[in-house]
C-alpha cells in the first residue's frame, strides 16, 4: 500500500513525528521515505494523513493563517493526527481568542489545563483500544471539557478528556511522539485502512 | 488515576518541553506590553528581564535576577511560556523563579556571575534549563549538569551576530569532525574537550547535540535568524535587537516568519523590506576584554 504522510512543519516537536510514523510504518511492514514535512499548502491534497505537532498553540494557528493552510487543511479529506497543541488547533471550541481552530472535531478544549511547566508530569495512562496503559508525557497540556455525541473519547483522567477519535481523526493531549512505543500512531493508521 | 503515579520534572519532560520550543522564536521582554507584541508576532516564549543586554551592557555594575514582581507581571500578561534569567551559579537566584512558576530558567552569562567555579545543579529542579555555550565542551558541561536546552552564546547586546556564527559553527563543526571516529577516539577527544564521555559518544552518534540547540547573542536582523537556522540552530533567542529596532512589531513579525522560512531566500527578502533601522550595532573588537560577557562561565 502506497501511503503519504505530512508532518506540519510550522513549529515544535517536528521531527519526532517524522521520526515516529516511519517507526511505525516500519512496525506495519511499510519501510520507505514516505513521511515528509508539510511546510506550503499545495503539498496537501498528496496527502493520506497529516500530523500536527506540538509545540506553542498560538503560534502554530497563526502561522497556518498566514501560510495560507487553514482553508486546506479544514478540506483536507485524509486523517489528522493531533497532538497536545495540535488538539488545541483541530477542535471545534478553544478557550482562547488567539487560537483559530480548523473545528475539525467536535470538542471543546482549555489550554493548559494543569498550570505552568512545573505541573507537567509523566503517567501510564489507560487507553481505549490498547492491551496495555501507555506512557503518556504531559507537556502544559490541553484537556477537552466538552465533546459531541459523535466524538469516541479513548483516554480521560480527573482534570477532562485527553484522548479521542472522530471520524479519520485521532487528537491527544499528550506527546506519543517522545517515545518509542507507536501503538497510538499504528491505531491512527489502522483507523484509516493502513494496515 | 491517582495523582501520586504522577512524575513531576523528569528528564523527559525537561527535554520535551525545549522540544515544543523548536522552530520558534523566544523574545527577550521587559514588561508586560513588550510581552504582548512578542506573543501577537508569534514569539513561542518570552524571557523576562528588566533590561534587555544592550541595556544591561550600558548600565554596569552588578546585572542580577529580575524583580519577581515583573515576572509575574510579564507571566499574567501572556500564555505562551515565560522564562527568566539567574546568574550562573546562583542556585537561590533559581528557586526564587522555579517558586514564581516560571517554565524555564536561563543560567546566563548577560547577568554578573555569582559564582566563579561552580554551575547551579539543574538536575536537582523541576522546572528545565537553558544555558550558553560556545563550543562542544562548554556544550558537554552544561548538559551534563542537567541543562535542557543549550543556546550558543553569541555576544548579547551588541547587535553583531559574528559572535553567534563563530559559536553555532565550533559546535556544529566539532559535531561533524569526530564523526566516523572510533568510541576510543571519541574518548581520548572528551579528555581534551574537558567533556563527559558519555554525553559526548551520545552526540556523536545523533550528530547533533541531545538537547535542543538555540542561537542568541547579536541577531538584529531577519537575515540574521534565518542564517542561524540554516547554520544548525533549532531556533533563535532575541534581546535587543527587536525593542531597540525602528519598528519593534514589524521587526519581531519578520523575525518569526524568517525562521519560519529560514531556507526560502524569497520570503527572507519580502519580509525584510522596509523595517527601518535595525539596533545600532557594536563592533566586538571595540569592547575591553572586561566587557565582553560570553567569556563568562566555562
Amino acid at each position: 500500500m502506497d501511503v503519504k504522510i505530512g508532518v506540519l512543519a510550522l513549529q515544535g516537536n517536528v521531527s519526532e513525528h517524522i521520526r515516529a510514523f516511519e517507526g511505525a510504518l516500519q512496525e506495519m511492514g511499510f519501510p520507505g521515505e514516505r513521511v515528509v514535512p508539510l511546510r506550503n499548502a499545495d503539498q496537501i491534497p498528496d496527502l493520506d494523513a497529516i500530523a500536527i505537532p506540538g509545540g506553542e498553540s498560538t503560534t502554530i494557528s497563526r502561522l497556518i493563517d498566514k501560510n495560507g493552510m487553514y482553508t486546506p487543511l479544514t478540506e483536507f479529506g485524509g486523517g489528522i493526527f493531533a497532538t497536545c497543541a495540535g488538539m488545541v488547533i483541530i477542535a471545534r471550541e478553544v478557550d482562547d481568542p488567539r487560537v483559530h481552530p480548523l473545528g475539525l472535531i467536535g470538542i471543546g478544549v482549555q489550554r493548559n489545563a494543569f498550570g505552568r511547566q512545573k505541573e507537567s508530569f509523566e503517567t501510564d495512562l489507560p487507553v481505549k483500544g490498547l492491551e496495555f496503559p501507555f506512557h503518556a508525557v504531559f507537556i502544559r497540556a490541553p484537556v477537552a471539557v466538552s465533546h459531541d455525541p459523535g466524538v469516541d473519547v479513548l483516554a480521560r483522567i480527573d482534570a477532562g478528556i485527553v484522548a479521542v477519535t472522530s471520524g479519520k481523526h485521532m487528537a491527544l493531549a499528550f506527546h506519543p511522539e517522545l517515545g518509542t512505543d507507536y501503538r497510538l500512531h499504528r491505531l491512527f493508521l489502522e483507523n484509516l485502512g493502513i494496515f | 488515576m491517582r495523582l501520586e503515579e504522577l512524575r513531576f520534572g523528569t528528564e523527559l519532560i525537561k527535554r520535551g518541553f525545549a522540544s515544543m520550543q523548536k522552530g520558534g522564536v523566544i523574545m527577550d521582554v521587559v514588561n508586560a506590553e513588550q510581552a504582548t507584541i512578542a506573543e501577537q508576532a508569534g514569539a513561542v516564549a518570552v524571557m523576562a528581564l528588566e533590561r534587555v543586554p544592550a541595556d544591561i551592557r550600558k548600565a554596569g555594575g552588578v546585572a542580577r535576577m529580575a524583580d519577581p514582581e515583573k515576572i509575574l507581571e510579564i507571566m499574567d500578561a501572556v500564555s505562551i511560556p515565560v522564562m527568566g534569567k539567574v546568574r550562573i551559579g546562583h542556585f537561590v537566584e533559581a528557586q526564587v523563579l522555579e517558586a514564581l512558576g516560571v517554565d524555564m530558567i536561563d543560567e546566563s552569562e548577560v547577568l554578573t556571575p555569582a559564582d566563579e567555579q561552580f554551575h547551579i545543579e539543574k538536575s536537582k529542579f523541576t522546572v528545565p534549563f537553558v544555558c550558553g555555550a560556545r563550543d562542544l565542551g562548554e556544550a558537554m558541561r552544561r548538559i551534563h549538569e542537567g541543562a535542557a536546552m543549550i543556546r550558543t552564546k553569541g555576544e548579547a547586546g551588541t547587535g553583531n551576530v559574528v559572535e553567534a556564527v563563530r559559536h553555532m559553527r565550533a559546535i556544529m563543526g566539532e559535531i561533524r569532525a569526530l564523526q566516523g571516529r572510533s568510541p576510543q577516539e571519541i574518548v581520548d577527544r572528551a579528555r581534551d574537550l574537558e567533556a563527559p564521555a558519555e554525553i559526548l559518544l551520545e552526540t556523536v552518534k545523533l550528530g547533533r547535540l541531545p538537547v535542543v540547540n538555540f542561537s542568541a547573542g547579536g541577531i538584529a536582523t531577519p537575515a540574521d535568524a534565518a542564517m542561524m537556522m540554516q547554520l544548525g540552530a533549532d531556533g533563535v533567542f532575541v534581546g535587543s535587537g527587536i525593542f531597540l529596532s525602528e519598528n519593534p512589531e514589524r521587526m519581531a513579525r519578520a523575525i518569526v516568519e524568517a525562521v519560519n522560512h529560514y531556507d526560502e531566500p524569497g520570503i527572507v527578502a519580502e519580509v525584510s523590506k522596509g523595517l527601518g533601522d535595525a539596533m545600532r550595532g557594536l563592533d566586538v573588537h571595540t569592547l575591553r576584554e572586561d566587557e565582553v560577557l560570553q567569556y563568562r562561565g566555562r
